[in-house]
């Protein structure tokens, strides 16, 4: 097994495409589950709205790719209203229902036969990535010691981390404020927020907001990167998966969603391989596992790591042990 | 309970002089008041819950609602302060119509409520939970919190503000603990300073005695009439009979929903069955009973006779009856 080659190949996914999609909806996910307590699963719905904006206006419209954009985040901004202003009133539970309902929605309109016009059916859209790489400053490939990126991966790592950097910076300044204050409030009892004399319905409002953009940012990388928006990449796992990286970062801490999304996809590579290596030099028998089987073991172990960790380090890898203490009086 | 710190200062004496020539009736009319209910009734299902005729609150006084378990008194909390909506009903604060505002807007109007089950914000600090009091703060709006320069200087005041109360309240050693690791009493006390931060006009404490050790209890007693000291007014739910006769200018009593009887505490509660229950002369005697008293109308009865009004027996006892016949 060449090790060497394994962890260049996992290393590279630490910070990869799929690293920074994920760091982003985990970002957004904490804004309002983290700090604010809402129960957004319906992530997906905001990432494929942002990617829908694009691929819509662009491809379908044949109209500007700056003009997605602004449509794709509109779009989230919408979507966020149209799932809060009935909700967010009611008890925690109505936003969980509601956004997961609405995350299939977009997905089943998205792939439907009769949207086949607008939306591209079950196959999705292409070909609305052009203007977004002719911006590409890079000429040529990167190299960084054994690493070596082509210009377009480059160009997508670049603006993908630059987001993720502007994102998680707005999220620091924003919950060291009063603002933050009032969500983490809202958070632990909406109620004594209230008789302090905060709107707390509007409160909740932009956290769901704030969040869903953030969202939207990371379907917008995505079917960038891929060239390509399909409808199937933002099914309900999409959200699950956000969840899982948000939790082993540490909800409620500026830095988890990153760490996380990193964590998990270097872990992904890196189990895949291995068991590839290790069923190839048959270190482990082929009646126990073939190569085809790895995609699905690697989620098992990733899911007895989300175990252990929730029973020996339930505030995450970088959440504070005090505060789940408080949990238990 | 020593009485020497909570002598007659000016304030008290002008609440009390107020309040002299309040007839000792159910919803008397008061000089000035801040507060004014209509007719606020609240059902529960079959159960009539809060069933206020006419009450009002004396601006500048320390007024006591008191009343058995299940009198409807934290229902009436919630019913004025916009967390719970009135099947019917009118109020005024300030002689502006609170009906049907939501309780943020409530607060802001400076009417300030704390809660029976304590509400402290355990993930937030000591300091922080008192900082998220403070009303009209810059950095509240999303864009100005990106921009700490625009709201830093309000902020450093805020935290004068509240480093003083929590000193004034004996908890600025605990300025940066987890409001979840204070013990009971100390978030009881930590929500009432945490109420003064939004600087209300009208103070509405659910029990702050409850779970308050005798130590505290004086301190606590003296923080609550210095309210009055600084021109609030103060309206609070207790249990606890010494607190009511120290401190209050003013007692109501509540009883299956209905205001039962008004006037100071001494004419109050001389009242024999206000005493058995409240202050345990007969220990013997549960709450249990003083309800079965008042579901017959005996309690009624008794207070109005013992006020020597008449008018105001009838009406009780009707009501009384009426209730009954509802259930
Ligand atoms: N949400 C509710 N649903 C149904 N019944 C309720 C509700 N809230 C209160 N009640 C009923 O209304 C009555 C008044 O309750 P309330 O909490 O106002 O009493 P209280 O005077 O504050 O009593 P305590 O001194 O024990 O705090 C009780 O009989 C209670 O069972
Ligand atoms: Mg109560």
């Amino acid at each position: 097994m060449d090790w060497g080659n394994i962890l260049e190949l996992s290393l590279r996914e630490l910070i990869g495409v799929q690293a920074i999609v994920f760091a982003l909806a985990a970002i957004g996910i904490n804004v309002q589950f983290g700090y604010t307590g809402l129960l957004n699963f319906g992530q997906a719905a905001f990432a494929a709205v942002g990617g829908y904006g694009i691929a819509v206006i662009v491809t379908t419209y044949d109209m500007s790719f700056w003009l997605g954009l602004v449509v794709g985040i509109v779009g989230a901004i919408v979507l966020a209203l149209l799932l809060g202003i009935p909700t967010l009133r009611l008890r925690a539970d109505y936003l969980a229902i509601v956004t997961i309902a609405a995350s299939e929605i977009v997905r089943l309109v998205g792939r439907s036969a009769w949207g086949r016009d607008v939306f591209g059916g079950s196959d999705g859209i292409t070909g609305f990535s052009n203007a977004f790489y002719d911006l590409n400053p890079f000429t040529e490939p990167f190299e960084f010691g054994p690493f070596q990126f082509r210009e377009r991966v480059l160009w997508v790592l670049v603006v993908g981390w630059v987001l993720v950097a502007v994102c998680t910076l707005v999220v620091w300044l924003l919950m060291r404020s009063p603002w933050g204050r009032v969500l983490k409030g809202i958070r632990e009892d909406e109620d004594a927020v209230r008789s302090l004399g905060k709107n707390v319905y509007a409160y909740k409002m932009q956290s769901l907001v704030l969040g869903g953009v953030i969202g939207a940012l990371a379907g917008m990388v995505y079917s960038l990167f891929q060239g390509a928006m399909q409808p199937d990449v933002y099914a309900t796992n999409f959200t699950f998966f956000a969840y899982a990286i948000l939790i082993l970062g540490g909800a409620a801490t500026v830095f988890g969603p990153v760490l996380g999304a990193a964590i998990v996809w270097f872990a992904f590579q890196f189990i895949d391989l291995a068991l590839r290596g290790a069923i190839q030099q048959e270190y482990i028998p082929s009646w126990l596992m073939d190569a085809n089987d790895t995609g699905a073991v690697r989620f098992m172990l990733t899911g007895i790591v989300l175990v252990l960790l929730l029973v020996f380090r339930p505030q995450g890898i970088l959440g504070d042990r005090r505060e789940i203490a408080l949990d238990a009086r | 309970m020593p009485d020497d710190n909570l002598s007659l200062t000016a304030k008290r004496e002008a609440a009390v002089t107020a309040l002299a020539d309040v007839p000792r009736e159910p919803g008397a009319k008061k000089p000035d008041p801040i507060l004014v209910a209509d007719d606020v009734k609240r059902h529960f299902g079959g159960l009539l819950a809060v069933d206020v005729d006419h009450v009002e609150v004396q601006r500048g006084s320390i007024t006591a609602l008191i009343g058995p378990n299940g009198a409807g008194k934290t229902t009436f909390f919630n019913l004025l302060t916009g967390f719970d909506r009135p099947n019917s009903g009118s109020w005024t604060f300030n002689g502006r119509s609170l009906h049907g505002t939501p309780p943020f807007k409530v607060a802001r109007a400076g009417m300030v409520r704390t809660f029976q089950l304590t509400k402290a914000l355990s993930k937030l600090t000591v300091i922080e939970n008192m900082r998220l009091g403070a009303t009209q703060q810059k950095g509240e709006s999303f864009w100005r919190a990106m921009l700490p320069f625009t709201w830093r200087s309000q902020e450093d005041a805020i935290t004068q503000r509240a480093e003083e109360l929590l000193a004034r309240f004996k908890l600025d050693t605990k300025r940066d603990d987890f409001a979840g690791s204070l013990s009971g009493g100390q978030r009881k006390l930590l929500e009432m300073a945490r109420a003064l931060m939004v600087e209300p006009e009208l103070v509405m404490l659910d029990e702050p005695m409850a779970g308050v050790n005798p130590a505290l209890t004086q301190s606590l007693l003296e923080h609550v009439s210095n309210l009055r000291e600084q021109g609030m007014t103060v309206l609070f739910v207790e249990h606890d009979m010494d607190m009511v006769r120290d401190i209050a200018d003013w007692v109501v009593v509540m009883g299956q929903g209905k205001i039962l009887a008004e006037g100071p505490p001494e004419t109050v509660m001389s009242d024999p069955r206000v005493v058995d229950a409240y202050l345990g002369a007969h220990h013997d005697q549960s709450l249990a009973e003083l309800e079965e008293q008042l579901e017959t109308g005996t309690l009624a009865e008794e207070v109005a006779a013992e006020l020597g009004q008449e008018p105001a027996e009838t009406v009780a006892v009707e009501r009384t009856g009426e209730t009954k016949d509802g259930r």
